[in-house]
């Protein structure tokens, strides 16, 4: 197993190198235009957010895996953790402003002690609509874990989990040596209660991102082929699959600079801003909250330490939908990600 | 002219060929966007088609267009390379049969 960069000590560990990296070289020099210039350029500077729809909540960096493009750079080491007073807080005012929904991520959101205690009361409290992002292997990773797609089942949990490809070779080259074989697994655990068959109203989605410096294909044609792969050979249902691009941070970031890939993808992402790919990214309807609170515009900007606008209130203790609403997003050259192509965001393609 | 034929900037300003002549590159670049649109082939298996061809015809700008392309498109690695044997099966078939051509020329001026 590969080593998070903070186990490392690595200098892309520090957020202000990584905000340094996306800011100098290429687009310091002029050699390619700054994500605001582009969205100067297409009447959309600056960049506002909508109303607030979805609360996605990092409940902490540990991961019992280590996927070599994590953006989070999670993994075992990871001990920031939300506690149950900062989660209250969120449950509090996500019930107070009348959010839809409940997006939990991490690390794997389940190593959070608290987690279970989570879905219960956001499902106690009528949330709509609960999505875990869940990385699979966790069913299996502890005999604690095992119950998990039942509990996910009683609490009418949208389950949306990563999988890079439907063959072990790409999958593990990416997120470690045996993932594919436990995600197939616990994809098999999660049709066994339902999840992913029709008529059940249990939803399971599939994300698919780039094993490489290259963008995603189309959503529809790959979403066939993994429909096609997985019910042939394991006998896998599943619902969506969303593509994601790759986000030029922190492991994938490393990635690319050491593997002399970083410019090209750079150039890449920006020769594909998309300007109709800009109405749908998620910062528009979707606020990010880290274990200790504070709120970013994504869950991107959360691991560069780019929080909200200062106007908008930085933390959950401050939170004010009407401050939030229509708030002036905070963008770095990361963003391209998001715009390029068919767009990018945690529900897949945004045109 | 530069110190080599192939610099892989130039695949970049491919579209500058409409600068001399813009009434057939717009021809062309039309014809070729709808080419590689989904048909009854998938745009995967179109793909796969161009990057076998890229190296029959040994073209370095359309072998990294279509290497880059074959893995968006979601390609196996395996799959590329079965792709890049039908084209070598293809241009040796190509050579071995012409040895027909050859037997039946040595057979006929031959006692």
């Amino acid at each position: 197993m590969i080593k998070s960069l903070h186990a490392r000590q690595h200098q892309l560990a520090q957020q202000e190198r990584q905000v340094e990296w996306l800011s100098n070289g290429i687009f310091k020099e002029n050699k390619l235009p700054t994500f605001q210039h582009k969205l100067e350029q297409s009447g959309q500077f600056p960049l506002h957010s909508g109303a607030i729809e979805i609360f996605q909540i990092n409940i902490g960096y540990m991961c019992n895996q280590v996927c070599k493009h994590c953006h989070v750079d999670a993994g075992p080491d990871r001990k920031e953790i939300m506690t149950r007073e900062t989660t209250q807080q969120c449950l509090d005012v996500m019930e107070h402003a009348k959010i839809k929904t409940l997006d939990i991520t991490g690390g794997a959101p389940e190593m959070n002690p608290d987690f279970r205690w989570l879905v219960s009361e956001a499902h106690k409290r009528g949330v709509k609509e609960i999505i875990v992002r869940s990385n699979l292997t966790i069913f299996s990773a502890n005999p604690k874990f095992n119950d998990l797609p039942e509990f996910f089942r009683q609490h009418g949990v949208r389950v949306c989990s990563s999988l890079p490809f439907y063959n072990a070779d790409k999958t593990d080259r990416q997120r470690g040596e045996g993932v594919f074989s436990d995600s197939i697994k616990g994809l098999q655990m999660l049709n066994a209660v339902g999840y992913g068959k029709e008529g059940s109203g249990l939803i399971l989605d599939l994300v698919y991102n780039p094993t490489g410096a290259f963008l995603p294909g189309d959503q529809k044609a790959l979403e066939r082929d993994f429909k096609k792969e997985l019910k042939n050979h394991f006998d896998i249902d599943f619902n969506q699959l969303f593509t994601i691009t790759n986000i030029p941070i922190s492991r994938f970031l490393d990635f690319l600079i050491e593997s002399g890939n970083y410019e090209g993808y750079m150039e890449k992402l920006v020769n594909a801003f998309n300007p109709a790919a800009v109405a749908g990214v998620m910062c528009k309807n979707t606020i990010s909250i880290d274990w200790q609170g504070n709120m970013y515009d994504c869950d991107f900007n959360q691991m560069l330490g780019l929080k909200v606008e200062k106007k908008a209130g930085q933390h959950i203790r401050e939170f004010s939908l009407a401050s939030l609403q229509n708030r002036e997003v905070v963008i770095s050259q990361h963003c391209f990600a998001c715009t390029a192509g068919s767009g990018s965001s945690c529900q897949g393609a945004t045109v | 002219m530069e110190s080599t034929y192939y610099n892989p900037e130039d695949l970049k300003k491919f579209g500058n060929i409409g600068e001399w002549e813009k009434n057939l590159a717009e021809k062309f670049f039309s014809y070729y966007g709808d080419v590689f649109k989904e048909g009854d082939l998938t745009a995967r298996e179109k793909s796969l088609i161009a990057l076998a061809v890229a190296h029959t015809i040994q073209c370095p700008y359309c072998i990294d267009a279509y290497t880059q392309d074959s893995l968006e498109k979601g390609a196996t690695e395996k799959g590329m390379m079965e792709a890049v044997h039908v084209a070598a099966a293809i241009r040796s078939g190509a050579t071995l049969v012409h040895g027909v051509m050859m037997m039946n020329k040595a057979k006929k001026i031959s006692m």
